[in-house]
């Protein structure tokens, strides 16, 4: 089967000491998709960024990456990749031009042309007229886009990102997504990016759900979504147990008890939301009707609550 | 494997190692001279070490044996603030690799085709310029303080000669201490942790190299001295600057300039290799990188 893949991962697990951060992941990305990786904090994305981006050490598995074997020819790989971590990976003391020029210079880029490219790249992100500046006195979303912008200096075809929105607000947000999406666009560039963000799971081309160091579940956000027929009716009850075992015998329903709400997923929720309203109307305190949400798909796959960070 | 071929536009041709050790030392320059409390800590302390306690030991200092007529105790010292301040910059400047790692770059560079050991020489080369240069500047103040009179105990010459060979027996003191503290920061987590170190093992280091009191002639404090490999700088670099005799050096039992140049070599290659080692063997290192990627994120999280 000839199919182009600009990276595919098999069997990839690993430990820190006796606690498995990742096992068994397996999954590909091909050329020029966005694909993302959902899940909680703690659900193992760092660390399989961090194997991705060759900061960890492979312990089983294999990854193969625009043609490399990352384990064997990490030096080439590296060549071919752009990185942001969470934290911002920019030397704060130096100017916004300096910090791309010193990258250039590790990826063996030089001169005039150099110059060129960074300036560029710095006009591109809109923070030319900050190029002279201390990166010290930018603000967050500034910083991040001098860090994209640092990361593209050596035209890298993959760009992976963890958590890039992270300190971001959210016009900052969707600035970064579009440039994304422009890079994917206009020169091909694959991502993969981590996110904990249901907003921002819904614009990947691709999402893994990442629950306790397995995929859950793959798929575009529609295809996911789609796996859950009918509606969800979240429903805040004044004692929930017994609305649970209430719902259970008297209608035959399945609730799910969410932290405070319960979740009910059903065929057809309208004519649920009639009935449970006639027949419990003390007992509710709100119901909501909507269309299965990424979080009700990765509460269906692995039976925990996606704890939505603030 | 020819279904994961991708068609790669990019010429294969690694980056050179020469930029990227410019590129780090460059920057490790640039951010020294930025931060102003950094230039004073690693120059003005010395100083002021070297006038208070110059003044202070003065009249109980005895001139040692291997000094052909008098000598002061702050003519003495000198060498040895000299050193204080190699180390000192050396030291500080290796220290900020925990600050590097702390604030993401580090993690950059490690993602970068740059290998480790240019990472390390990177490191190194930016330390040991800004330490050379500071010290041969506490050399020249030195100097100039004895020329106009100012201090007229100290009566050394400065020629081109001397100038080079000082500096060059400076640069490979610099490059042991630099690469010894980049060995000492790379495992650890805090600059708190740094300053321990500092105190209970590279303090004593320099106090028992002949750098504060004449090097000990028997006992276990010699051996102590004489197996520390910052006294074999401390006498470089007095014997350089004074032009001490050859003869009475060895009479009074002081290594012979050779034996300085080449135990200060050996313990910069021993330091070097160590901290390549240190940097290739990255696994402890990463794990902790790992988890304070995961601090670091909420704390980003609350902090905004």
């Amino acid at each position: 089967m000839e199919e182009s893949v600009a990276i595919c991962v098999k069997d990839l697990s690993f430990q820190y000491g006796d606690r498995v951060a990742l096992e068994s992941v397996s999954f590909s990305v091909k050329p020029g998709a966005i694909f993302g990786f959902l899940g909680p904090n703690g659900g193992g994305k760092t660390t399989l960024f961090s194997i991705l981006s060759t900061i960890f050490p492979m312990q089983s598995g294999v990854v193969f990456a625009l043609g490399y074997d990352i384990r064997k020819d990490s030096a080439a790989y590296r060549e071919q990749i752009g990185v942001t971590f969470q934290s911002p990976g920019l030397d704060r003391r130096l100017t916004v031009l300096e910090n791309l020029i010193h990258q250039g210079h590790l990826f063996g880029l030089k001169g005039q042309k150099l110059r060129h490219t960074s300036e560029e790249l710095l006009a591109q992100f809109g923070v030319a007229d900050r190029q002279a500046d201390i990166v010290d006195t930018l603000s967050g979303g500034l910083k991040r886009r001098v860090e994209l912008a640092k990361c593209l200096i050596h035209r890298p075809s993959l760009l992976l990102l963890d958590e890039p929105s992270t300190g971001l607000d959210p016009g900052a947000r969707h600035e970064l997504w579009a440039s994304l999406e422009k890079l994917r666009t206009e020169q091909g560039v694959t991502v993969i990016v981590t996110t904990h963000l249901m907003e921002e799971a819904e614009r990947c081309d691709e999402l893994a759900l990442l629950h306790r160091g397995k995929i859950v579940a793959q798929g575009s956000p529609s295809q996911l979504r789609n796996r859950i027929p009918g509606e969800c009716l979240t429903v805040v009850a004044e004692r929930p147990d017994e609305l649970i075992s209430r719902l259970d015998t008297e209608l035959n329903v399945e609730a799910k008890r969410v932290g405070e709400t319960l979740r009910i997923h059903q065929a057809n929720g309208q004519a649920l939301f009639g009935q449970i309203m006639d027949r419990f109307p003390d007992e509710i305190r709100s119901i909501s009707l909507g269309k299965p949400t990424l979080e009700d798909v990765f509460l269906m796959e692995t039976g925990s609550r996606f704890a939505e960070p603030v | 494997m020819s279904q994961f071929a991708i068609s790669t536009s990019k010429p294969l041709t690694r980056p050179p190692a020469w930029l990227a050790v410019w590129t780090l030392s460059r920057r490790e320059i640039t951010r020294f001279l930025r931060q102003r409390s950094r230039l004073i800590g690693a120059l003005a302390t010395p100083i002021m070490f070297w006038v208070l306690f110059g003044a202070g030991l003065h009249d109980s200092f005895q001139t040692p044996d291997w000094m052909t007529g008098s000598m002061s105790y702050r003519a003495y010292f000198l060498p040895g603030i000299t050193a204080l301040i190699l180390m000192f910059t050396a030291i500080f400047s290796a220290m900020s690799i925990i600050e590097d790692r702390h604030e993401g770059f580090l993690q950059g560079v490690l993602v970068s085709p740059v290998s480790r050991s240019s990472l390390v020489l990177g490191k190194v080369a930016g330390g040991v310029f800004m330490a050379v240069v500071q010290a041969l500047m506490f050399v020249g103040l030195g100097w100039l303080m004895g020329r106009t009179g100012l201090a007229d105990d100290l009566t050394f010459e400065l020629g081109a000669v001397k100038i080079a060979t000082m500096t060059l027996f400076m640069v490979v003191v610099a490059f042991g201490l630099t690469s010894l503290g980049f060995m000492l920061a790379w495992k650890l987590d805090s600059i708190q942790g740094f300053h321990a170190i500092m105190n209970v093992f590279l303090m004593p280091m320099w106090l028992l190299s002949g750098a504060f009191f004449p090097t000990a002639q028997t006992g276990t404090l010699s051996w102590i001295m004489k197996l520390n490999p910052l006294s074999y700088g401390v006498a470089g670099i007095r014997q350089l600057l004074y032009d001490l005799s050859a003869e009475r050096n060895a009479a009074s039992g002081q290594p012979s300039l050779w034996t300085c140049f080449l135990m200060s070599a050996v313990f910069a290659v021993f330091c070097f290799l160590g901290a390549v080692w240190q940097a290739r063997r990255d696994r402890v290192a990463v794990k902790k990188a790992g988890s304070r990627n995961r601090v670091t994120k909420t704390a980003d999280g609350h902090a905004t």
